[in-house]
C-alpha cells in the first residue's frame, strides 16, 4: 500500500521535530528513512503509525486520508527498537495478540501463529516467555506479532540498533529477504547508512526535521544533492575546491594535465585498505583511499610527491561549509584540517 | 572472618524487627488468651464488637473499592499525560501521609457537618448525614489510605513505559483493550501491594474515624475505637481480641501476597 505525507510539521513545545516534510512511498517498496540522531525520524515513523499526531499536514495510506485515525485502525504494524514484548505473555500469544483481539476462531490464530514462527526461525520457542529469548530473537517475535494482523503497511524504528554487528547483519539480509516474500509496503528508521544502502530500495534522508533527498541508494550516492547527503553516506574528502570521496580520487606518481601535486604525509593500512593523507600547500591534506594492490603499484611512501586527480565518473559537490552534516561522520577531514586522524575515524562512521 | 560483618549485621536487623514489630505484636496474641478461649469467645459474642467489626470492614472495603478504581485512574494521569498543574496534583496526593489523621478529621468534619459545613447543610438538607454516620467514616478512611495504591504503581507504570501499549495499540487493541490486556498485568504486583497497604492502613484508622464518627457506640463505632474504649474500661482481653483480628487480617493479607508472588516467580522463571 502507497503512503504519502504531505506538509507534515510537528512540534514539541517550543521545539520543531518535523518542518513541513513531505514523502511520497511507494506500494510494496522497502525504506529506509536515514538519518542523524534527533533528526526527526522516529517522530515521522510514529506519525505515519498513529502513535503521534501531526500539528498539521496530511498521512494518507493506501489513498486514504489516516491523519486523525487512531493507530489501531490504520492496518499499520510497528515494530519498537526495544522490541516491547509483552512480558506476561509467551513468544506464541504475543504473536497472537492481534489475532486474539479481533477475536479470529482459535484454530486459524494457531495455525497462523505457527507459519508465522516458522517464517521467522521460531518455530520451537512458541512456549517460552520472551524473558527466555535473545535479543535477535526478541526482535524476530516482535517481528512476527506485527506480521500477524496482514497489516498494509510495516514500520520498524531501527529495528536492529540494539543488537551486535554480526546479529544485525543477519536479521538485515533476512528482513530483506523476508521483504521479498512477504512484499508488505516497509518502511525502517536506521541512522547506519551502511544499513540503509544495503537493504532499502528507496532511502529518505532526514535531518533536523527536514527531508535532504529521497531516492534509491546509487541515485543517492552517484548523486548526492548535498554536501550533508554526501557526508553522510560515507567519507569525503576536498580536493580542488570539491567535496570528494576519498576512492575517487587516483593517485598517480607522474604529473598529468589537471592533477594537483601533493606530498604523502602519512600511510595507514588498514586490512585491504591503504589511507594515504596527502598535503597539498595551503589547502587541507586530501584524504585518499587505496587498495593494498594500487599503493603497491603506485610504490609511493612518505615524503614522496604523487599527483591526485578525479577518477572518471566521481560524485562532486562544490564544498559549502554551512551545509555539511553538522554531526555528519566526516566533518573534520572536510573542515577540520586534520585530514589523516579524521579519515581514519570517518572510514567507519558508525562503528 | 569474612563473615563476621554479614552475621553482626543481620543480628542488629532481627533484635531491631523484633524489638519492634514481631515481639509487641505477638503480646497483642498472647494477651487475648491470657485467661483462656472464654473471655475472647465472650468479646466476639457482644453485638456491640460484631458490630464494630462490620463496620470497620464497611469502611475498609469501600476504602480499598474507591483508592483503587481512583488510583489507577490517577496514576494513569499523573504518568502517562502531561497537563498544567501536573505536579500540584502529585504533590496533593502524598498529603494525605504527611497531615496528621486528626487534621484529616477534622478538614471532613468542616466540610461535611451536617451543621455548618460547606457541603454538609445541603446534604442533610436532603437527608443525607456525613458526619457521624458511615459516609463520614467512608470519607475519612478512603482520605487517609488514598495514596499507597497510587504510589505502589506510579513507580512500575514509569518503568513499564509506554511501548507495550502503544504496540498493543498498533495491534489493533483499543484503549480498553489495552489497560485490560497490557496495563494490568504490568502493574499487577504493584497494585496488589497497594491494595494491601490500603486495606491495613484503612482497617486500622483511627484518628479521623475518630473525629467524624463521633464514636456514637453500636453506631458510629468501629473496631479501633472499639479497642480503645474496651482497653478504658479495663477489659484487657476484649482489647486484645479485637486488636489481634484487626493485626490477623494485615498478617494474612501480606502473607497471601508473598505466597502469590513466590507462585507466579516459579512459573515464569
Ligand atoms: N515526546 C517528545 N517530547 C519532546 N521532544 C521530543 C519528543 N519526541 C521527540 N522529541 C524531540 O524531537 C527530535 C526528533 O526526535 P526523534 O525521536 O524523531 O529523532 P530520531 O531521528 O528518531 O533520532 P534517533 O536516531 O536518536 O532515534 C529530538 O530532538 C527529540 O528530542
Ligand atoms: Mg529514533
Amino acid at each position: 500500500m502507497s503512503i504519502e505525507i504531505r506538509d507534515v510539521t510537528k512540534t514539541f513545545g517550543s521545539f520543531t521535530a518535523l518542518d513541513d516534510v513531505s514523502v511520497a512511498i511507494r506500494p510494496g517498496s522497502l525504506t529506509a528513512l536515514l538519518g542523524p540522531s534527533g533528526g526527526g525520524k522516529s517522530t515521522l515513523l510514529r506519525i505515519i503509525a498513529g502513535l503521534e499526531t501531526a500539528d498539521s499536514g496530511v498521512v494518507t495510506i493506501d489513498g486514504a486520508d489516516a491523519t486523525r485515525l487512531p493507530p489501531q485502525k490504520r492496518g499499520v504494524g510497528f515494530v519498537f527498537q526495544h522490541y516491547a514484548a509483552f512480558p506476561h505473555m509467551s513468544v506464541a500469544r504475543n504473536v497472537a495478540f492481534g489475532l486474539e483481539i479481533r477475536k479470529r476462531p482459535r484454530e486459524e490464530v494457531r495455525a497462523r501463529v505457527d507459519e508465522l514462527l516458522r517464517l521467522v526461525h521460531l518455530e520451537q520457542f512458541g512456549d517460552r516467555m520472551p524473558s527466555q529469548l535473545s535479543g535477535g530473537q526478541r526482535q524476530r517475535m516482535a517481528l512476527a506479532r506485527a506480521l500477524a494482523v496482514e497489516p498494509s503497511v510495516l514500520l520498524l524504528d531501527e529495528p536492529f540498533g540494539a543488537l551486535d554487528a554480526k546479529v544485525r547483519k543477519e536479521l538485515r539480509d533476512w528482513l530483506r529477504r523476508l521483504h521479498d516474500e512477504v512484499h508488505v509496503t516497509t518502511v525502517f528508521v536506521t541512522h547506519d547508512q551502511e544499513e540503509a544502502l544495503e537493504v532499502a530500495d528507496e532511502i529518505v534522508v532526514i535531518s533536523q526535521g527536514r527531508v535532504e533527498q529521497t531516492g534509491s541508494p546509487d541515485a543517492l550516492y552517484d548523486r548526492p544533492a548535498n554536501p550533508f547527503v554526501m557526508s553522510f553516506l560515507g567519507p569525503v574528502t576536498q580536493l580542488g575546491g570539491r567535496l570528494v570521496r576519498p576512492h575517487d580520487i587516483e593517485v598517480l606518481g607522474i604529473e598529468v594535465r589537471d592533477a594537483v601535486a601533493g606530498v604523502v604525509a602519512d600511510i595507514q593500512r588498514v586490512g585491504n585498505e591503504a589511507r594515504v593523507r596527502v598535503g597539498v600547500g595551503g589547502a587541507p591534506p586530501v584524504a585518499v583511499v587505496l587498495t593494498r594492490a594500487e599503493l603497491r603499484a603506485l610504490g609511493a611512501r612518505v615524503g614522496d610527491t604523487v599527483w591526485l586527480r578525479l577518477a572518471a565518473g566521481a560524485a562532486t559537490l562544490p564544498v559549502d561549509d554551512a551545509a555539511v552534516a553538522p554531526s555528519g561522520p566526516t566533518l573534520p577531514a572536510v573542515a577540520g584540517g586534520e585530514g589523516g586522524r579524521a579519515l581514519a575515524g570517518a572510514s567507519s562512521p558508525r562503528g | 572472618m569474612a563473615r563476621r560483618g554479614p552475621v553482626v549485621l543481620r543480628a542488629v536487623v532481627i533484635a531491631y524487627l523484633v524489638l519492634l514489630v514481631a515481639w509487641p505484636v505477638s503480646l497483642v496474641f498472647t494477651g487475648a488468651f491470657a485467661n483462656g478461649l472464654a473471655p475472647v469467645l465472650d468479646t466476639f459474642r457482644d453485638p456491640l464488637v460484631l458490630n464494630a467489626l462490620r463496620l470497620t470492614a464497611i469502611a475498609a472495603g469501600w476504602a480499598v473499592v474507591l483508592n483503587t478504581v481512583f488510583g489507577v485512574g490517577v496514576a494513569l494521569l499523573l504518568v502517562r499525560r502531561t497537563f498544567p498543574g501536573r505536579r500540584l496534583l502529585a504533590a496533593l496526593v502524598d498529603l494525605p501521609l504527611a497531615v496528621s489523621p486528626v487534621v484529616v478529621g477534622l478538614a471532613i468534619a468542616l466540610v461535611y457537618g451536617a451543621r455548618s459545613g460547606w457541603l454538609g447543610v445541603p446534604l442533610a438538607n436532603v437527608g443525607l448525614d456525613i458526619i457521624y454516620s458511615t459516609p463520614g467514616i467512608v470519607l475519612a478512611t478512603t482520605f487517609i489510605a488514598l495514596p499507597l495504591v497510587i504510589r505502589e504503581i506510579i513507580p512500575v507504570l514509569e518503568e513499564v513505559g509506554t511501548e507495550q501499549e502503544q504496540a498493543a495499540r498498533s495491534l489493533g487493541a483499543g484503549p480498553w483493550t489495552t489497560f485490560r490486556r497490557i496495563t494490568l498485568p504490568a502493574i499487577r504486583w504493584g497494585l496488589v501491594y497497594g491494595v494491601v497497604l490500603c486495606l491495613a492502613r484503612a482497617v486500622g484508622e483511627f484518628g479521623a474515624v475518630k473525629v467524624v464518627s463521633g464514636n456514637l457506640i453500636g453506631r458510629t463505632q468501629t473496631a479501633t475505637l472499639t479497642v480503645e474504649e474496651l482497653y478504658m474500661n479495663f477489659d484487657r482481653e476484649g482489647a486484645f481480641a479485637v486488636a489481634a483480628t484487626l493485626a490477623s487480617v494485615s498478617i494474612i493479607a501480606i502473607a497471601i501476597v508473598g505466597l502469590l508472588r513466590a507462585r507466579t516467580e516459579r512459573r515464569t522463571s
